[in-house]
């Protein structure tokens, strides 16, 4: 059965809450499928004995102490916010079914 | 038809850390919005996230108070989705290599002790808070975002489905929190949102093996609402089966005003997260040792405690429950117990008349010194006051915090006892009350009651009752 990249497009766009065009979506539905493409070439390699990876490097994480440093004064933690009111961020109101996608 | 009832619970709880997990903002609570935020928790671009020490030790003496198997190696992913609360549009979780597997909870339930069976323990951050304007769902066009919250640690605990009824959950809930209050990795407040729990609660005909369609309950504030919410459900999912009808995979929303669950939306599978490995935080190795020292040093533990209450202080089953689960009632009871070692005795005072007096007076068990209890029964069995008037001054002591002895001091508030002192009040009573005298001598016991009362008045209430019968008795 064929992939419907059409559809899948659809699909990550609403979840990552973009609106696309129909020529957009086109063009992503094409790309989407030369990832994949490169993504199953990669597939085809021998990986026998080799134990899966998610780091470039072997080692561990390194820990810090329970210290607490500065924040960001208001004014900069809130420079990229497009809207503020009282020092909070003012973001489009969530209705409760867009809430239950979390 | 009868239906077996499935529940499983996904608690999340925040660790008290005095950092977020992985920068240095403050964790205090009630801040002025967006004023513990930096970078990091931000999420601004060529920020790096470095896990906190504290949280990794208090999500590992979390997991071994649970006795769940850590796992010395795990790693965290990233959990994908959109919404305003959280900065970075992922929440860093942790999938399929989770801190720890396994582990279970004694549970008292009706029908003795069950073992709720856990599924995993791992760490995640906590998301930010949204402060809708206006109160209806409908309300006003938009929101308002503090990340205060956002990136604090936050420990989440899977249970298996294995508890039967709303009662069954809050039970083991409630046992979950004492656990996890004693291990001392949270303040546990359901109602500040420090604990929270989730429900997915499916039925299915008794006897059948096959798991029926779940629905996810939350927003469940309280344990009571626990209770209910899962009550409810079992209801409505009874009436929608029994009608022929199957149960739709949903989440709903409990409405505390209504008592009633909302249907939100049919529920979306997990691959919608898109999860992968979080390439900015590498995997979390632990040594052995690392491990092996905080099991060492675990707090004791609720059952441990119980177990303890009665063998050093020969405590009823009930009683050293009672004195566990209101941990500070147990820690007030040691203190005084330390003083004043008739156990039993205190125990009874602690549990009634202490007890009332706090919430009559809406004071906290701490805030009570526990040696002025020990010196008030000390009084009280000296024969220096009576029980009226000890009763009397725990409330006082409750009120004031003044000290039971000093009172007494002070206010000449000793037991009057004796012949020599009382007899001349009984004789000059019986010569007041000729009609009562001649009632009893009729065989009416209550004129005596009445007598002792009169006496008893004269003495403003320091005599011993027991007593003043007893002379009453011999001059009439
Ligand atoms: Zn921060």
């Amino acid at each position: 059965m064929p992939f419907d990249f059409g559809k899948e497009v659809d699909h990550v766009a609403r979840l990552a809450r973009l609106s696309l065009e129909e020529d957009e979506k086109e063009r992503m539905a094409g790309q989407l499928s030369d990832i994949l493409k490169t993504a199953r070439r990669i597939q085809e390699l021998d990986t026998t004995g080799i134990e899966p990876t998610s780091h470039v490097t072997e080692r561990p994480a390194v820990l810090r102490e329970d210290r607490v440093r500065p924040s960001l004064p208001l004014d900069k933690a809130l420079r990229n916010a497009p809207r503020r009111e009282k020092g909070f961020v003012k973001v489009p109101r969530i209705t409760v079914s867009e809430q239950d996608q979390k | 038809m009868k239906y077996e009832v499935i529940i499983g619970l996904e608690i999340h709880l925040e660790l008290l850390t005095a950092s977020k997990l992985f920068c240095g903002c403050s964790t205090a609570f009630g801040r002025e919005p967006n004023t513990n935020c930096c970078p990091v928790c931000l999420g601004l671009p060529g920020s790096l996230p470095v896990f906190n020490r504290r949280a990794i030790e208090l999500a590992v003496t979390a997991a071994l108070a649970l006795n769940s198997e850590i796992r010395l190696w795990s790693r965290f992913d990233r959990k994908n989705y959109f919404y305003p609360d959280l900065p970075k549009a992922y929440q860093v979780s942790q999938y399929d290599q989770p801190l720890a597997r396994g582990g279970y909870l004694e549970v008292d339930v009706a029908v003795g002790k069950r073992r709720i069976n856990l599924e995993r323990v791992h760490l995640e951050e906590e998301a930010g808070k949204l402060v809708h304007a206006g109160h209806s769902i409908i309300g006003s066009g938009y929101s308002l975002v503090d990340y205060n919250r956002a990136g604090i640690p936050l420990l989440e605990i899977v249970t298996a489905p294995e508890m039967h009824s709303g009662r069954e959950a809050r039970l083991f809930l409630e046992d979950l929190r004492t656990v996890l209050l004693y291990a001392g990795v949270s303040d546990c407040k359901m109602e500040e949102g420090s604990l929270r729990c989730d429900a997915n609660i499916s039925l299915r005909p008794e006897g059948s093996s096959i798991l029926g369609t779940k629905a996810e309950v939350k927003n469940m504030n309280s344990f009571r609402s626990v209770e209910l919410a899962l009550d409810y459900e079992v209801q409505r999912q009874e009436k929608v089966l029994s009608g022929g009808g199957s149960v739709v995979q949903e989440t709903c929303h409990w409405d505390e005003e209504n008592k009633q669950t909302i249907t939100l939306r049919g529920k979306e599978g997990s691959s919608d997260y898109r999860y992968f490995p979080e390439p900015d935080l590498l995997p979390l190795v632990l040594e052995n040792t690392f491990v092996e020292d905080l099991g060492r040093s675990l707090p004791e533990l609720p059952s441990e405690r119980r177990e303890r209450l009665r063998e050093q202080y020969g405590l009823e089953k009930e009683e050293a429950f009672l004195l566990t689960a209101n941990r500070e009632l147990g820690d007030f009871f040691e203190k005084a117990a330390k003083a004043y070692p008739v156990y039993d005795n205190l125990f009874n005072w602690v549990q009634g008349d202490l007890l009332y007096q706090l919430r009559e007076n809406d004071k906290k068990v701490e805030e009570i010194d526990p040696n002025l209890l020990a010196g008030l029964l000390q009084l009280l069995d000296e024969g220096s006051i009576n029980r009226p008037v000890a009763k009397e001054l725990l409330a006082e002591m409750v009120q004031s915090g003044a000290d039971p002895k000093e009172m007494v001091r002070e206010r000449g508030l000793e037991r009057i006892s004796g012949r020599d002192r009382l007899l001349p009040l009984v004789e000059q009573v019986i010569a007041e009350n000729p009609e009562a005298v001649e009632n009893y001598r009729q065989g009416k016991n209550k004129a005596l009651a009445f007598l002792v009362g009169k006496v008893m008045a004269a003495t403003k209430g320091r005599a011993d009752p027991a007593e003043l019968n007893r002379l009453l008795k011999e001059k009439i």
